[in-house]
């Protein structure tokens, strides 16, 4: 009846995710009461959990990105602590328990924080960028998101219900196979991947649909914003890898479940096949991330330099450059199989290559800089911390890309100092800043300064108080994921890490204060203008947060950096407004398709899992027929009165004028 | 361990390229470091004494410098690639003084088993060879994938199961060193770090000869009882009984080694930890 349920499954016996999963629930089960007994609920249906508002999709992405980054974070604190102190001794995590910490760590900040974090920033900006009133499938989105927060539900379910993977983060076989991990965390990890695979590709081919077929008057590709174009090429690498990733592990979940022998060591089972597919969407997974980053970066460091970016239509060249050839670059990652000289010198050199197109980008935020005014709000200190950062792990991955070196290196802590230098450095940096940079638009209030700046310095100096460290144990020839050691050389090293992560936990402790006395403060932090930063492009063109028509007008643009254009020509006409003739709105209806139809994926995942098969079916046949009844709808539109969008943009209007007036005068 | 103290010809190869490489590179990254820190400083909008430009959008020359400088680099690095990769191709033959000394290496769950079949003998977690002999290694996997390495001799290679790979080393002075496995592996992957014992030409006989007087014997059978998965704290030696062992492995001819003991409820968080400690 309940398959491979039972009692037994809950870890009565250990403590720590006993303890953990317990004040989890206890803070759902107060956040729900609280709602409840407040009346939220019926705000929270239908303003957010059933909109198809891009904007509010975008923060729901964000809000379940920073809530999974603080689960990925505390995994972090656990495997620093334990390899602070697991010097001849076992510390206080077992292998088994160790074993999950750091599969479930990597799993979670790669798909349930970086992803969602840059999907959300792109969902909530690109549209508005463009000047348009939402991406080209509302409903779609929705579905796209709910199905990545079903993925996450089950990674954090096997805290408490079984297990998580114990085989790293991409559970190589054989290892992954059943014979090697019999329990049920590989099938966590596979089901809650597939799920929330079919997420982050639904919301990639409307990320594309939405650049390629949605732009405003007179926004032509070479006027679009840099964001616009990262976010372009990142979810065409999203259309073209995810699916790779979804047959590789389809291809392992039949070897489990049914029996095949894809990349079982019997019956001509090959792994090095499961190590070329799944690099072949891992490393363009990598260019995903950091794209979008690169994106942001251009936006923060043209804004806050108050000038226009520097060698625009080279920054376009190289961003497409990076897009095709991170797809020709994926052995790298396994140098050490034994390929041959040819082979790999090969792929080394094209890996260096996607160096050039990087280290041009990084000149041109340089040249940005130049004979600029540039103005030190947080989103910059960011965006100059990056720079720093992101050239030293550009360093350091272009010396993993030479071969001979890589044999001494690969696997090594050196490695995982690399790649974090560059995730952290380039992608969670990048993040932050359009975190800080975007926060005004989408809540019409700006961060505190004060807090954003000491969350900035902790962070930036615990990257490398934690990771600097990790450099010198590689060196000292220590391999990751080593639940213990005797090694006596790399045991101070450990500890500096495990000191540098406290500073590093320190910095996100100040985010988090960051927020809430941003919140407490909001009054004061009031932006009226929708334009805080004196912004560029179009999303500043809006009031702040934007209507759910975004613009009352699709505005017409004329060259790159449109609101800059609008702004100097306003104010050197300083054109009256005539007052202009307001048309009724279409908007897409709220659909909860999305929710729905996560919540039949949750149970079939759950039930998949566990082998619960009448559960499956269940689950199955919700899905479906959630999908039919949208399929089927007769209405998916409302109409916004010409009157009431005059309304609402007369607000605008007016405070936007005596910001111009204002700028007139300076 | 250190990986910039090198023990033998391919460790000292490798960190040499790694070295070089790093300090190629320094010579970009370390001005461009300065420019961002520099240019961000004086261009800082409380400054009166920069100029404000904010024409300056384009210019070709600019461009042309910043293409050309990864480009060189890439260029000068690309061929450092290449040269190494053909010169220090794992599978290539690194000359050195004797008669080569054949090694097969198995990965087992959790342990290394080493099989010296010119010697007829196996050691365990214990790696003895002569100085200044070329090692030509024969690798494969029992179960799961692991990676062979030690760190100053240089040049890591995978482990895999019915599958073999090269790997051509010496080492250069005598004393001992330390191997690992350099790819995670399971519960027990942590204590597969092994001794290398590097002891002179003239000594490496006699330790050969002590060691096939060891009672103990690897045959088919004793090689299923090790491949059992567990940990290994001691330094067991055999005599080897079939020099075809290490084939009847990579064959798959002795078929993988099993996985956990199946408990009837596979569902439990905590199958298969238990052997580890």
């Amino acid at each position: 009846m309940l398959g491979k349920l039972d009692w037994s499954v809950i870890p009565f016996g250990q403590p720590i995710p006993l303890i953990a999963g317990a004040v989890v629930l206890v803070g759902i089960l107060a956040v729900l009461i609280w709602v409840i007994v407040k009346g939220h609920l019926p705000y929270l249906w239908h303003e957010w959990i059933t909109s198809v508002d891009h904007k509010r999709i975008g923060v729901m992405y964000i809000l379940l990105a920073s809530v999974m980054l603080l689960r990925g974070g505390s995994d972090a604190i656990m495997m620093r602590i334990q390899q602070a102190i697991a010097y001849q001794s076992q510390g206080y995590l077992p292998p088994e328990h160790y074993n999950q910490i750091f599969s479930a760590h990597g799993t979670i900040m790669i798909f349930f924080v970086a992803m969602p974090f840059v999907i959300g920033l792109m969902n909530l900006v690109v549209p508005l960028q463009l000047g348009v009133r939402d991406v080209a499938f509302p409903t779609l989105n929705s579905v796209g998101f709910w199905l990545t927060a079903t993925g996450a539900l089950l990674v954090n379910l096997s805290l408490v219900i079984g297990e998580f993977a114990r085989t790293g983060w991409l559970a190589f076989p054989p290892l992954s196979e059943l014979s090697y991990s019999p329990g049920v965390g590989v099938d966590y990890y596979a089901w809650s991947l597939q799920i929330s695979g079919v997420g982050t590709l639904v919301a990639g081919i409307n990320l594309v649909t939405t650049v390629l077929k949605l732009r405003t008057k007179g926004m032509n590709y070479l006027r679009m914003p840099m964001f616009c174009w990262t976010t372009l090429a990142s979810n065409l690498l999203i259309v073209a890898a995810f699916p790779i990733l979804t047959a590789t592990l389809a291809m392992l979940l039949l070897d489990r479940y049914l029996g095949f022998h894809f990349f079982t060591n019997e019956a001509g089972g090959n792994v090095m096949m499961f190590m070329n597919l799944i690099w072949a969407w891992g490393h363009p997974e990598v260019y995903i991330l950091v794209l979008p980053a690169f994106g942001i970066f251009s936006e923060v460091v043209s804004t806050f330099s108050g000038k226009a970016l520097f060698g625009y239509r080279s920054m376009v060249l190289a961003t497409m450059a990076i897009c095709i050839i991170s797809f020709m670059v994926w052995l790298h990652h396994f140098f050490t199989m034994g390929a041959g000289p040819d082979v790999n010198a090969i792929f080394g050199i094209a890996s260096m290559i996607i160096a050039v197109p990087t280290g041009v980008k990084i000149y041109n935020w340089l040249f940005t800089m130049y004979g600029g005014r540039i103005r030190f709000a947080t989103p910059m200190l960011w965006a100059v911390g990056f720079m720093v950062t992101f050239i030293i792990g550009g360093l350091t991955g272009v010396l993993v890309a030479v071969p001979p070196a890589d044999f001494m290196l690969h696997n090594s802590m050196f490695l995982v100092a690399h790649f974090h230098n560059v995730i952290i450095g380039g992608v969670l940096f990048g993040a932050f800043a359009g975190f800080e940079y975007w926060f005004p638009k989408a809540f019409g209030f700006r961060l505190d300064e004060r807090w954003g700046k000491l969350a900035f310095w902790f962070t930036f100096s615990g990257f490398y108080v934690t990771f600097l460290p990790l450099y010198v144990a590689g060196m000292l020839g220590m391999t990751r994921r080593m639940q213990h050691y005797d090694v006596a050389e790399w045991r101070p090293w450990m500890i500096v890490a495990a000191i540098g992560m406290a500073v590093l936990s320190i910095g996100v402790i100040c985010q988090i204060m960051q927020l809430v006395v941003s919140i407490r403060n909001r009054e004061a932090l009031r932006d009226r203008t929708g334009d805080p930063w004196d912004g560029r492009s179009l999303e500043w063109a809006t009031s702040s947060p934007p209507p759910v028509f975004n613009f009352a007008f699709h505005p017409d643009v004329r060259g790159e950096d449109a609101y800059w254009d609008i702004k100097i020509h306003a104010q050197q006409q300083s054109l009256e407004h005539t007052a202009p003739e307001y048309h009724d709105i279409e908007m897409p209806r709220n659909s909860p398709t999305g929710f729905v139809c996560a919540f039949f994926a949750t149970i079939m995942g759950f039930a998949l899992i566990w082998h619960i098969w009448w559960m499956v079916i269940l689950g199955g046949i919700g899905a479906f027929a959630t999908f039919v009844v949208f399929a089927w709808r007769d209405h998916d539109e409302y109409v916004i009165p010409a009157d009431e969008v005059a309304r609402i943009d007369r607000i605008n209007l007016e405070e936007r004028r005596s910001l111009v007036s204002m700028a007139g005068a300076i | 361990m250190n990986l910039l103290d090198p023990q033998g010809p391919v460790a000292a190869a490798n960190s040499t390229i790694l070295v070089d490489s790093v300090f190629i590179m320094l010579a970009i990254v370390v001005p461009t470091i300065f420019a961002i820190l520099a240019f961000a400083f004086w261009f800082r909008a409380s400054n009166p004494k920069a100029r404000f430009q904010p024409d300056f959008v384009y210019s070709g020359r600019v461009e042309m410098v910043v293409w050309a400088i990864p480009a060189l680099t890439v260029i000068l690095l690309g061929g450092v690639a290449w040269i190494g990769s053909h010169k220090l191709d794992p599978a290539a033959p690194v000359p050195g003084t004797g008669s080569p000394v054949r090694i097969q290496a198995v990965s087992l769950d959790w342990k290394w088993l080493f099989i010296y079949p010119d010697q007829r003998i196996a050691t365990v977690n214990t790696l003895t060879v002569p100085a200044g002999a070329e090692l030509n290694f024969q690798l494969t996997s029992s179960s799961v994938m692991n990676t062979f390495f030690i760190p100053q001799l240089g040049s890591m290679i995978y482990t895999m199961n019915g599958m073999v790979t090269r790997l051509n080393l010496r080492a250069d002075n005598e004393g001992k060193l330390q191997g690992l496995s350099a790819h995670f592996s399971g519960d027990g992957f942590p204590d597969m770090m092994f001794d290398v014992n590097v002891v002179s030409s003239l000594a490496f006989p006699d330790w050969v000869a002590t060691t096939a007087k060891t009672d103990a014997v690897l045959n088919e059978d004793s090689y299923k009882k090790l491949m059992q998965q567990g940990i290994e704290t001691g330094r067991p030696t055999y005599r080897l009984e079939d020099p075809r062992l290490f084939d009847l492995i990579s064959t798959q001819h002795i078929p993988p080694g099993p996985g956990p003991e199946l408990l009837s409820d596979a569902g439990r968080p905590h199958s298969g930890g238990h052997d580890a400690r």
